[in-house]
């Protein structure tokens, strides 16, 4: 029998109603309790739980206690075991932190969490990429690609994976500043990739030529990528698990995940740099920049890949641009935005571009 | 209607395999009417074991009467398979291809001794021409695919003539998944755009999407959500202002037979299923039959040999001096069987006969679309403001979303009512995709049969969606697991006994 992890993060999401943008700190926690907020995450589980329920799968459910996770179970009718100990009313990132680890180490299949990008932050902080995870939509910042549409889509996702199985895709994992959000500053930065389970309602995928597994369908990218590149040419490789496809079919298996690198006939030049380098490696010469979206919000420039700044897409030209992303990840964002603080700039964007799906494949999305 | 399939079953197995139902020295034959006085076969092409099942002629029929039982066609009812136009095929067509003169020519008979069938070709590749709006026409390809791949053929020889470097082919959304193999089978690199919220081809899209590179754009007109692009001829403008060609997928030809023109909007390239439109058997992978049409600039290109006819001698002739030419795609000249079933049904019908099909079938499918369109449970994704073409792609979301029960169960659950299952997760571009194509050879009183069969297990998705989730009870075999089906085939009896092992 297949076990189920499941976290509550139950006081995420509580600054949202009352305008704090975010709960990542104890003292928010109390500012936003003194301002009346309330806990949004416990319905919120309790949603996807109850389209669990009425699924009939059967698994084993593992919690944590009281509201973060037993409570919820128990109010839908759930049997679940409940390992850890908490002070109940006041939990912190490091409850999260220990339930993850304790439930990695029990060996889970998926862990079901709700809470926001926060919540995720920490847990993956512990689990890294070992456990798939699915997030049920309860914080106030969902940046991440691991959050289902809805809470019921979420139960959804996660009865179709414990009965029957269903494939993964990566995730990316984002965070907001919240200081510098709170100032009306949007800064996301990409934090890691953990596995996601996804349902393949998208034979749309196949129909195109995709495997439907989103590992080969980055590496068809890379090969195609690979077979485009130029000698002579600069690459401008931004952060990201297709990006790194593209390295690793080069023979570069060092690629910076989290960060942009520069690839010159065939080779990695520069590694994980900054605006500055890359301004520095391209200047006078033909240059290519090759990102894939970021987050679960389709952010093609300006999330994740700042380094990429407006003065780099002026000098390298918008005509050089290439786009790759997988279908499973065009399925979760049918349309894409850039952000790159230069507002002329993002404007010039908007419209339909060609984004590669695939080996000698690719299709028009819309920059909105 | 109350409907129960047969079962033939033995101790829980079904009817066993011909091969397992053999015993040795038991015969039954059927000696050809005129046994040739010499046969001259190599010794080294003779096999001396054969492994044939024995079975007496008695044990054959009910074999196969059997297995008949267990099976459901066009012949036993209502097909609404969208996309695949399965209509009604007229019995006299099957009589006239069986006829000796048809089915018992050879290709490599001379061509003095088979003029008819040559005349047969020759003027079915006329009406062909004349129905799709087109200079010519080429009867070999033997499937519509095959018949893309050809398109995607002569788009390269084409292309290449020019000496121009066009290696993108377009292909929208919502296109049959052949296209794109089609194309990527030629060497095209294939460029996917969206469909627009009436669900047609998004212009901006493809306007952006066209360039010096474009080859193609394929297009099936009306598109695969039962739609007219009524937007063709700027879709056409906007492919040939860049050099490109438009590639007419011909997959739902009986929505516009008669009524518009392929030719007539623009497109250079056309292909037809004449398994679906012009009503010759088709499904279980053959034979079909997926002649192309192309206009005068691309004739040059088409596969050797072309039927020809000399005025003066007053005789057909197979022309092979075709030096452009993509050379052969088929051993041959086509599926001729096919094809004689094809010529027959058009003389059939008729020039107005044709258009009574399309405006039959037009009217089966919004009356269909009218009477389920408020059923709670089903929806219509895309544009409902005019009526609908051949078929009528609905939506079992709000089924899925209330009760937990998918277009796929509700497909399944049909088999129950005695009805074929629609096309389901198709196109992919509606999620729950139910797509419904009755053809015109249905009576009114079939489609309400199929209407109240909807509504009905629309009404028990809610009160008891275990009747769907276990569907189908009445047919002789229950839902099967297709991912394994798909993945591992046993397609013959060396390949199960290989595996019994």
């Amino acid at each position: 029998m297949k076990k189920l992890g499941l976290i509550v993060n139950p006081i995420a999401g509580m600054g949202g109603r009352v305008g704090l943008k975010g709960t990542n700190g104890t003292d928010v926690v109390a500012r936003a309790l003194e301002l009346g907020a309330k806990p949004v995450s416990p319905a919120r589980a309790v949603k996807a739980l109850r389209v669990l329920k009425k699924s009939g799968a059967k698994f084993e459910l593992i919690t944590y206690p009281a509201e973060m996770g037993e409570s919820e179970a128990t109010e839908v009718g759930f049997k679940a075991r409940v390992i850890g100990d908490i002070t109940p009313k006041r939990t912190t990132a490091d409850d999260t932190k220990r339930a993850a680890k304790e439930m990695l180490e029990l060996g889970v299949d998926l862990i079901l969490v709700a809470g926001g990008d926060g919540t995720i932050c920490d847990l993956i902080e512990v689990i890294g990429a070992r456990v798939p995870v699915l997030g049920i939509p309860a914080g106030v910042k969902m940046h991440s690609a691991v959050f289902a549409n809805a809470p019921k889509a979420t139960g959804e996702v996660v009865a179709r994976f414990l009965s029957e199985g269903l494939p993964l895709r990566e995730a990316e994992v984002m965070d907001i500043d919240e200081e510098a959000y709170r100032q009306n500053r949007l800064s996301a930065k990409l934090k890691g990739f953990v596995k996601v389970p996804y349902e393949p309602t998208m034979v749309q995928a196949t129909k195109e030529g995709s495997t439907g597994y989103e590992l080969a369908d980055q590496k068809a990218i890379a090969r195609w990528v690979f077979e485009l590149m130029e000698k002579g040419r600069t690459y401008i490789l931004g952060p990201g698990t297709t990006t790194r496809a593209v390295a690793e079919e080069l023979g570069v298996y060092d690629s910076t995940l989290l960060g942009v690198d520069i690839i010159r006939d065939y080779k990695m030049i520069a590694k994980d740099v900054g605006e500055e380098q890359i301004l520095r490696a391209i200047e006078g010469k033909p240059a290519t920049i090759i990102v894939s979206p970021i987050g679960g919000q389709g952010f093609v420039l300006g999330r994740g890949n700042q380094q990429i700044s407006p003065k780099v897409v002026e000098k390298v030209g918008k005509e050089n641009i290439l786009v790759i992303a997988t279908p499973q990840k065009l399925s979760s964002t049918p349309t894409l935005k850039v952000d790159t603080g230069d507002a002329k700039l993002d404007e010039l964007f908007r419209g339909y571009i060609k984004v590669i799906t695939g080996y000698r494949q690719s299709r028009m999305v819309k920059i909105v | 209607m109350n409907y129960r399939q047969a079962r033939w079953a033995d101790d829980g197995r079904l009817e066993p395999l011909v091969f397992e139902l053999s015993k040795a020295k038991r015969t039954g034959y059927t000696l050809p009417p005129k046994v040739p006085s010499e046969v001259n076969i190599p010794n080294k092409l003779i096999r001396t074991e054969l492994e044939l099942p024995e079975l007496s002629e008695p044990e054959v029929v009910r074999h196969y009467t059997r297995l008949s039982q267990m099976n459901y066609g066009i012949d036993s009812g209502f097909y609404p398979l969208g996309s695949c136009t399965m209509k009604y095929n007229p019995k006299i067509c099957e009589d006239l291809a069986a006829l000796e003169t048809a089915s018992c020519i050879h290709p490599y008979q001379d061509e003095d001794t088979v003029q008819g069938a040559l005349e047969l070709m020759y003027k079915l590749e006329q009406h062909l021409t004349e129905i799709a709006g087109v200079a010519r026409v080429c009867l070999h390809p033997s499937a519509g695919a095959h018949g893309e791949f050809l398109g995607m053929l002569l788009t390269r020889a084409y292309h290449k003539s020019r000496g121009k470097e066009h290696n993108e082919v377009i292909v929208p959304d919502s296109a049959h998944g052949t296209n794109f193999a089609s194309a990527a089978m030629a060497g095209f690199n294939v460029v996917v755009v969206p469909s627009n919220s009436r669900g047609r081809v998004d212009l901006e899209a493809l306007r952006k999407a066209v360039s010096k590179r474009t080859a193609a754009l394929m297009l099936t007109n009306p598109n695969t959500l039962g739609l007219f692009e009524d937007e063709i001829l700027k879709i056409a403008e906007a492919v040939h202002k860049v050099g490109g060609l438009l590639y007419y997928d011909g997959a739902n030809l009986n929505g516009i037979l008669g009524k518009t023109r392929p030719g007539d909007m623009g497109f250079d390239i056309v292909h037809f299923n004449l398994h679906k439109t012009f009503s010759t058997p088709h499904g279980g992978g053959g034979p079909g039959a997926g002649p192309i049409g192309v206009t005068r600039k691309l004739e040059k290109f088409l596969p050797v040999p072309t039927v020809e006819y000399d005025r003066k001698r007053r005789r057909y002739y197979l022309d092979y001096r075709r030096p452009q030419s993509v050379g052969k795609i088929k051993s041959f000249y086509g599926n001729f069987g096919v094809l004689v079933k094809a010529y027959a049904y058009i003389l059939l019908m008729g020039e107005s006969g044709l258009q009574e099909v399309t405006e039959a079938a037009v009217l089966n499918s919004n009356y269909i679309m009218r009477k389920l369109q408020d059923v709670d449970g089903f929806e219509i994704k895309f544009d409902t403001s005019g009526p609908c073409k051949h078929e009528v792609v609905f939506s079992a979301e709000p089924l899925k979303r209330g009760a937990g029960v998918t277009a796929k169960d509700v497909a399944k659950r049909l088999l129950d009512y005695g009805i074929h299952a629609p096309t389901y997760y198709f196109p992919p571009i509606v999620p729950e995709a139910l797509m419904i194509e009755p053809t015109e050879t249905e009576t009114k009183e079939e489609l309400d049969r199929f209407i109240a069969a909807m509504k009905e297990i629309a009404d028990e998705a809610k009160s008891h969606p275990e009747k769907l989730l276990s569907a189908p009870t009445a047919t002789a075999i229950g839902r099967l697991d297709e991912a394994k089906a798909s993945r591992e085939p046993i397609l013959s009896w060396k390949m199960y006994r290989k595996l019994a092992k």
